[in-house]
């Protein structure tokens, strides 16, 4: 890895231009030390590999989070510049809107998802946790992925969206693909891709409003048309958006929560001691982890960020890990601490975009490691845990762990 | 620096310094202060700032916004004609002296 920059004479300092690839299975494994040289190259760096600016301390990712007039969604938030390239699947009217678009879509799916909706569901989704407990009570070793961390938002929210039973095996494939896609053309984006044709014919059934339950999400999704505020045709693409979006992520979360757990047992033992912690011991591990890593936003005009110079039509990608973990912005940033001031960790996002989903991740979060702090006494990893690899997405494949009532 | 004066439910107060333009909940998280969650950090996103303005100084905060009114129904605790998102409320010079009163709880 090398930084190479040179100084210049008057006018904005020059960028450092870096070889990293943030694409790549070896950067996956272990990209903390890359976070490090990325945040202390500059408060801008442009990554050559794709030809791309990058931004990776706290201060940087939240302002361009927070001025979307100037760093655009439209355009994409992968690489792929819509303007240039045609998208890989019709347009999101959410995540890859800008106002005054977005804000008309936006503010219903806030409304199916608002904290009063959440007060209706919580008891749902407690009970389920305690349920998935007893499973895992009953099987005291297993792989705490497909097991705890799928399984739970598997139990709860296909439900609560008023999916069909059949054919909810292609949620996690087409989530994945997704956050693939977000990513450069490299094997891992190709390669989901080109499988993803029995997952898109899913979706686009799925998404119709004879096919989504009453009282779920999806419908109050499709009531909205009766009331004028979206179209029929708009409809199915914000349902999209929440199967898109709603459960991949809750996964990579809660497994997330649970390696952190499991990982540091002093932490462990304050969740247990006082298990009103949950929530915010499952904040802290999306700050730590941060399941999503990264996304793009592109210039729309000429901007000053840090100090550089970036001209319009540029693509930024805004390394969200590397962020919630800017020495400049937290105390011990790469300590895992459930009682620590989390307001502000960029792990959802931060602005008009931020993650319209947060309070079903953060209840599903929440009910899941109070059950299991109430009822498990002990976590002991035991076999070697393995990475699932995603442009996008940080998490495990597997995570073998042995667990002992309370 | 505009002072706030935070009243928790148990009854006991803390007085705090605000920068100007600052928003009440950022001048609350920034010193740490326990009763204001701001999950979402400012975004009026989560309804876990929620605060009860004193009665004096209700009619003198900018007016609350249709995201601001929906969130407020679904807070945690009690929502009252004084309840408000304590993101939404911009620290500005004439508000100095502000009187906030925290809910039980915010989750």
């Amino acid at each position: 890895m090398s930084a190479a920059s040179s100084a210049s004479t008057g006018g904005p300092p020059a960028v450092p231009h870096l070889d990293v690839d943030p694409f790549a299975v070896a950067f996956f494994t272990d990209p903390f030390p890359t976070h490090d040289v990325l945040r202390d190259a500059g408060t801008v760096v442009y990554l050559d590999k794709w030809n791309v600016y990058g931004v990776a301390r706290y201060a940087e990712v939240h302002a361009v989070l927070n001025d979307p007039a100037t760093f655009c969604s439209s355009r994409g938030v992968g690489l792929s510049d819509f303007k240039k390239e045609k998208p890989w699947r019709p347009q999101s009217l959410i995540l890859e809107a800008d106002p005054p678009a977005h804000t008309r879509t936006r503010a219903v799916l806030s409304r199916v998802l608002s904290p009063t909706v959440m007060k209706q569901v919580r008891d749902r989704f407690a009970a389920a946790a305690e349920e998935r407990v007893d499973v895992l009570l009953g099987k005291r070793s297993f792989d705490a992925i497909p097991d705890l961390a799928e399984a739970y938002p598997l139990s709860i929210f296909p439900d609560a969206l008023g999916l069909k039973p059949e054919g909810r095996e292609h949620l996690i494939p087409y989530a994945s693909l997704v956050f693939n896609a977000f990513g450069p053309p490299n094997q891992l984006r190709q390669d989901a891709i080109e499988r993803s044709a029995p997952h898109q014919a899913y979706i686009a059934a799925q998404c119709q409003r004879e096919n989504l339950a009453p009282g779920g999400f999806g419908a109050c999704i499709h009531a909205r048309v009766d009331e004028g505020e979206i179209t029929a045709t708009e409809a199915p693409l914000l349902v999209r958006s929440l199967l898109s979006a709603g459960l991949d992520t809750t996964v990579n979360g809660i497994g997330a929560a649970v390696y952190c757990l499991a990982r540091f047992p002093d932490q462990w033992q304050r969740l247990r001691d006082d298990p009103t912690l949950a929530r915010n011991a499952f904040e802290e591990a999306v700050r730590f982890e941060s399941p999503v890593q990264t996304f793009f936003r592109t210039t729309t005009r000429e901007v000053e960020l840090g100090g550089a110079v970036i001209g319009e039509g540029e693509k930024v990608l805004m390394f969200l890990g590397a962020a919630n973990r800017d020495p400049r912005r937290w105390d011990e940033p790469d300590a895992y601490d459930i009682t620590r001031r989390t307001s502000g960790h960029v792990g959802f996002g931060s602005g008009i975009h931020m993650c319209v989903g947060q309070l079903v991740a953060r209840l599903e979060g929440e009910v899941i490691l109070s059950a299991l702090a109430r009822r498990i006494a002990r976590i002991e990893i035991t076999g070697e845990p393995k990475r699932r690899f995603n442009n996008t997405l940080r998490g495990l494949d597997s995570l073998p762990i042995t667990i002992t009532p309370a | 620096m505009p002072a706030i004066t935070f009243i928790h439910s148990g009854g006991n107060t803390d007085h705090i310094e605000a920068s100007d333009g600052e928003s009440a909940m950022q001048a609350a998280t920034r010193h740490g202060l326990d009763g204001i969650l701001a999950e979402c950090g400012g975004n009026a996103m989560c309804a876990t700032c929620h605060v009860y303005v004193d009665d004096g100084w209700l009619a003198r905060l900018p007016a609350m916004a249709d995201d601001e009114d929906a969130l407020l129904d679904g807070a945690a605790a009690e929502r009252t004609a004084n309840s408000r998102l304590s993101c939404q409320i911009k620290i500005t010079p004439e508000l100095d002296g502000l009187v906030l009163r925290l809910p039980e709880r915010q989750v």
